[in-house]
C-alpha cells in the first residue's frame, strides 16, 4: 500500500477517514439525534459489504450502483429495528441511564444475531473483490482507484445529508431533538418519529458506507464490532451530536490508523482507535469542541 | 459484625454445598467433570461480573481481555515458576488491568465505559499477537502435569473465594456505598463518597476473577494462541448468564450458569453452526422477558407471597 | 457580629453557563453559630450559588473557602468530607432504602464518619432530632411530603456538618408543616448550627436569619440582618414584590 513515506500516507490516511467519517455520522444520527447506543452498527456496515460483494461477484454490479440497493434496505432494516425492538425499550424505561443499559444489551445482542445470520447465509470467509483495482496518480504518488472513488462517494452522501440536516425542515427537526427532546416536543415535533426516522437514516448511511468500504476492504462476518468501536470512538471524540466534529475526529483517525499500519504494523488496526481514545477520556471527555459541563 | 444465627445457617448450606461440588471427579463421568468445569469456570466469571455491574449498571464486555491476560500469564510464567505463584501473579495482573482501565473510564458515564471495554479483548489480542511477531514466536506450549479434576477443584475454590469476596463488599462500607450508588449517585458524592474510587476498587474483582481463571484453565488448553485465548464469545456469554440468573444477589448468576450450560451444551452439539445466531437470539429473549433474571422472578414472587422483603448486606 | 469566626466565604464566585452569567462576582462569609439567609426572586442564582458552595456546579471563577481550605475546585465527595452538608430542592431520597438507612449513609460517609453500631445509634439519634425517631423502619414510598424533608435533613445532619446548606428546605409545606418547620430549624439555630438556607418564605427568613443576602440576576445587591435588608423599599420593590407572598 504504501512505502512509509510522508505525503501518501498522510493522503491515504485521509481517504480513509473521509469513508470512517460516514460510517461514524451514521452512529451519531442513532446516538446523538435518536438516543440509542448501537452496539450492531457494525454489522450493519458488513451487511452493507456483503450486498454490494455479492451484486459485484454474481451480476457485475457496479458497487457505485448497489448503493442504491443498499440504501431503501438498510432503512427498511433499521426502522423496523427501532420500531419493534428499540421503542418498546423507549417506552419501558423509567430514566435515560436505564434506557442507556437496555439498549447497550439488545444492540449487543443484535450484533450477535447479525453476524450469526451473515455466518449462515455466506459462511465464515474473508471476502473481497476486484473493482477499479487500477493505479491513479495524485501528486507524484499511485493510489487504488477504488480506495479515491470510495472517498468521493463518502463525501457526495456526506455533503447531502449534511445540506439535509442544515436547509430542510425535518432535518432541522432532527436537529433540535439532538439539542432537547423535551423543548422540540413543546414546539410541536413528533419525537418518536423523528427518532425512528434518526436511527433508520443513521443505519442507512452506515451500510452505504459498508458498501464503499467494500471496494478496497477485506472483510468477515465478524469484522462489525471493529467499526463498532471506532466509530464509537470517532462519536466520542467528536462531540455526541456535532457533525463537523465527527469528520474531523474521523480523519484524525483514518490518519493515526495508516501510520501506525505503515509505521509500526498493518494488523494493529484497534491501537490508533484505543490511543486516541485515552487522551480524549484523560483531557476531553466532552469531546474536541464541546464545551465542558 | 459478627453473623447473626440465621447467617451462621447459611454460611453453614453453603460450605455443605460446595463440599458436595466438590466430590464430582469422584463420582461422575469424564463428560460430567468437563460440564462441572464449564458450570465452575462461568460461575466465577458471571459472580464476580455480577458483584461489579449489577450495583454500578456498569455493562463490562471485557471478560475475555482479563481472561486471556490470565491464560498468557501462566503460559509465559509456567517454565519458570512456581504454579500457585503464578495463580496469584495473574489475579493481581488482573486487578492491576481493572484499575487501569477503571481510572480511565469510571469517573465518567457508563458510555465510555462500554465502548472501552467493547473493544478490549480484540485490542489486547492485536498487541499480543504483534508483540509474537517481532519475537518469531506463533503460540506457547502448556505441559503440566495438573488434571482435569485439579483444575476443576481449583475453579469451584475460586468460586468459593469470589462468594466469599462479595458476602465480605456486601457487609462493609464500599458495600453500603455502592447501594447509595446504585440508588442515586448525585446523593452518594453530596453525602461525602468517592463514587468514582468505589466503582474502580470493585471492578478490580472481575478483573482478577477472570485473569485467574484464564490462568486456572490455561494447562487444559496445551497450546495457546491469542485466537484462543482472547474469543470475544465468552465475555457475551457471561453477560448473558448473569443477566439470566439476575445480579440482585450473590447465588443469582449461578443460577443462570447451571441452566444456561445446559441449553448451550444442546446448541453447540445440535446446530453448531448457528451457535453465534442461537446465543443472541437467546441473549434478547432473556433481556426482554426476563430483565432481572431468575433473582426477580423470585422477589416478584415472595413479595407477592405475602412474604417480607429485606435486602442482604446491611 | 465579628466574635463568631468566619467558616465559610465566598471571593468573587462567578458561574456562567455560555453567555449566561447565573453567579456574578458573589462575596459573603458565614460565621460560626449563625443563619445566613439567601434570597432573592427566582433565578436570581441562589440555588447556582448551594451548589457552587457544596461543589454540584464547578465555579467558573472566584474563590470559596471553608476554614482557610480552598474547596472551589474540589469534587462534591470531598467537600461533603471536611464539612458541608445539603439538602436539596426537589427532595432526593435513597429509594430502595429505610428512613434509618437513608440517615446511616449521611453518619458513615459524611464529616465524622462512624460505622457499625455507632452510626447506626448516631443516625437514631439524629432521626430523634428531627421528630422521625418512631419510623425508623419505614420505606421512603409510605412518608408524608414533610416527613420526606425531615427524613433528608436527618441525613444532611448526620455527618455533623461545620455548614449546612438548606435549599428552599420549607417550600412545599402547608401552614401547620410549614410551622413545625420553621420551629425545628429555629431549634437547629439555637443548638449552634451554621446554615446556609436559600428561602422564599418571608416569616420563616425574619425569625431564623442573622444575616440576609439579596441577590437579583447573579449579582448581591444587599446584606444586612433581616429587618434592613427587608425594610430596604429599592430591594422590596425591585426584587421581593411579587414572591413576597
Amino acid at each position: 500500500m504504501t512505502d512509509g513515506g510522508g505525503m501518501d500516507i498522510i493522503i491515504t490516511g485521509l481517504v480513509l477517514g473521509g469513508t470512517y467519517a460516514l460510517i461514524a455520522m451514521g452512529l451519531n444520527l442513532q446516538y446523538g439525534m435518536a438516543r440509542i447506543m448501537n452496539l450492531a452498527n457494525g454489522e450493519v456496515l458488513v451487511v452493507g459489504a456483503f450486498v454490494a460483494f455479492w451484486l459485484y461477484t454474481a451480476g457485475q454490479v457496479s458497487p457505485l450502483l448497489t448503493l442504491f440497493v443498499v440504501a431503501p434496505l438498510a432503512f427498511a432494516l433499521n426502522w423496523l429495528i427501532y420500531r419493534f425492538m428499540l421503542l418498546p425499550l423507549v417506552r419501558r424505561a423509567k430514566s435515560q441511564g436505564q434506557l442507556e443499559v437496555d439498549s447497550i444489551l439488545v444492540t449487543f445482542g443484535l450484533s450477535f444475531v447479525g453476524v450469526g445470520l451473515m455466518l449462515a447465509f455466506f459462511g465464515g470467509d474473508y471476502f473481497s473483490y476486484s473493482y477499479l483495482a487500477r493505479p491513479v496518480r495524485i501528486m507524484g504518488e499511485t493510489y487504488g482507484l477504488n480506495r479515491i472513488v470510495a472517498f468521493l462517494g463518502a463525501v457526495v452522501i456526506g455533503g447531502l445529508l449534511y445540506l439535509w440536516l442544515e436547509r430542510t425542515r425535518p432535518g432541522r427537526a432532527m436537529r433540535a431533538i439532538a439539542v432537547d427532546p423535551k423543548s422540540a416536543r413543546l414546539v410541536g415535533i413528533d419525537v418518536p418519529r423523528m427518532s425512528a426516522l434518526a436511527f433508520a437514516l443513521g443505519g442507512t448511511i452506515t451500510a452505504m458506507g459498508g458498501a464503499l468500504l467494500s471496494t478496497y476492504l477485506t472483510l468477515d462476518a465478524s469484522t462489525g464490532v471493529l467499526f463498532t468501536l471506532k466509530a464509537l470512538v470517532i462519536v466520542i471524540m467528536g462531540g455526541v451530536g456535532d457533525l463537523r466534529g465527527t469528520i474531523v475526529a474521523a480523519l484524525l483517525l483514518g490518519l493515526l490508523e495508516t501510520f501506525v499500519a505503515a509505521w509500526i504494523d498493518p494488523g494493529l488496526t484497534l491501537a490508533a482507535a484505543y490511543l486516541l481514545f485515552v487522551l480524549i477520556l484523560l483531557f476531553r471527555p466532552q469531546g474536541l469542541f464541546g464545551r465542558k459541563a | 459484625m459478627t453473623p447473626s444465627r440465621s447467617e451462621a445457617a447459611r454460611i453453614g448450606w453453603v460450605v455443605l454445598a460446595l463440599a458436595a461440588a466438590a466430590t464430582l471427579p469422584w463420582i461422575g463421568s469424564s463428560y460430567y467433570l468437563a460440564l462441572g468445569v464449564t458450570i465452575a469456570t462461568f460461575t466465577v466469571l458471571a459472580t464476580s461480573w455480577a458483584i461489579f455491574s449489577g450495583p454500578t449498571h456498569y455493562i463490562s464486555l471485557a471478560t475475555a481481555a482479563f481472561y486471556g491476560v490470565g491464560t498468557y500469564t501462566t503460559g509465559l510464567l509456567i517454565e519458570t515458576m512456581p504454579y500457585w505463584s503464578i495463580l496469584a501473579i495473574a489475579g493481581l495482573i488482573g486487578a492491576a488491568g481493572a484499575a487501569l482501565v477503571g481510572l480511565a473510564t469510571l469517573r465518567l458515564s457508563g458510555v465510555y465505559f462500554v465502548i472501552f471495554t467493547l473493544g478490549l479483548a480484540e485490542f489486547v489480542r492485536q498487541v499480543l499477537t504483534w508483540v509474537q511477531n517481532l519475537t518469531g514466536q506463533k503460540g506457547i506450549y502448556v505441559l503440566t502435569q495438573i488434571t482435569e479434576a485439579q483444575i476443576y477443584w481449583q475453579l469451584v475454590g475460586l468460586a468459593a473465594l469470589v462468594w466469599l469476596a462479595g458476602w465480605l463488599i456486601g457487609r462493609s462500607r464500599l458495600g453500603f456505598a455502592l447501594r447509595i450508588i446504585g440508588d442515586d449517585e448525585e446523593v452518594a458524592r453530596h453525602s461525602g463518597i468517592d463514587t468514582a474510587m468505589a466503582k474502580v476498587l470493585l471492578f478490580m474483582i472481575p478483573g482478577a476473577a477472570a485473569a485467574m481463571t484464564g490462568a486456572i484453565l490455561a494447562p487444559r488448553f496445551v497450546y495457546i494462541e491469542p485466537a484462543v485465548a482472547f474469543s470475544p464469545m465468552l465475555s457475551f456469554q457471561v453477560v448473558i448468564m448473569a443477566l439470566l440468573g439476575g445480579t440482585g444477589r450473590l447465588w443469582g448468576p449461578l443460577v443462570g450458569v447451571i441452566p444456561f450450560t445446559f441449553l448451550w451444551e444442546a446448541i453447540s452439539s445440535s446446530f453448531p453452526n448457528q451457535t453465534t445466531l442461537l446465543l443472541g437470539l437467546t441473549f434478547l429473549l432473556i433481556v426482554y422477558l426476563l430483565p432481572r433474571g431468575f433473582v426477580g422472578l423470585f422477589l416478584d414472587l415472595r413479595q407477592h407471597g405475602g412474604g417480607t422483603f429485606r435486602r442482604a448486606g446491611a | 457580629m465579628t466574635m463568631h469566626p468566619t467558616v465559610l466565604s465566598l471571593r468573587g464566585a462567578t458561574k456562567r453557563f455560555g453567555g449566561l452569567v447565573a453567579v456574578n462576582a458573589l462575596d459573603f462569609d458565614v460565621h460560626e453559630n449563625q443563619v445566613l439567609g439567601l434570597i432573592g426572586p427566582n433565578g436570581s442564582g441562589k440555588s447556582t450559588t448551594l451548589n457552587l458552595i457544596s461543589g454540584a456546579l464547578p465555579a467558573t471563577d472566584g474563590e470559596i473557602v471553608l476554614r482557610d481550605r480552598d474547596i472551589t475546585r474540589l469534587p462534591p465527595q470531598a467537600i461533603a468530607r471536611l464539612g458541608v452538608a445539603r439538602t436539596f430542592q426537589l427532595v432526593r431520597l435513597l429509594p430502595s432504602m429505610s428512613v434509618l438507612e437513608n440517615v446511616m449513609a449521611g453518619a458513615v460517609f459524611g464529616h465524622r464518619r462512624r460505622w457499625g453500631r455507632a452510626a447506626e445509634t448516631h443516625a437514631r439519634k439524629m432521626l430523634d432530632r428531627v421528630g422521625m425517631g418512631r419510623k425508623l423502619h419505614l420505606g421512603i414510598g409510605q412518608l408524608t411530603y414533610i416527613d420526606t424533608k425531615r427524613v433528608e435533613l436527618a441525613r444532611a445532619l448526620a455527618g455533623e456538618p461545620r455548614v449546612l446548606l438548606l435549599d428552599e428546605w420549607l417550600a412545599g409545606l402547608n401552614p401547620t408543616e410549614l410551622e413545625e418547620g420553621v420551629a425545628l430549624i429555629r431549634s437547629l439555630r439555637d443548638d449552634g448550627r451554621t446554615i446556609v438556607l436559600v428561602e422564599h418564605v418571608m416569616d420563616a427568613i425574619r425569625s431564623l436569619c442573622d444575616t440576609c443576602v439579596v441577590m437579583a440576576q447573579g449579582t448581591k445587591i444587599a446584606e444586612g440582618t433581616p429587618e434592613a435588608v427587608l425594610s430596604d423599599r429599592e430591594v422590596i420593590r425591585a426584587y421581593l414584590g411579587d414572591d413576597d407572598a
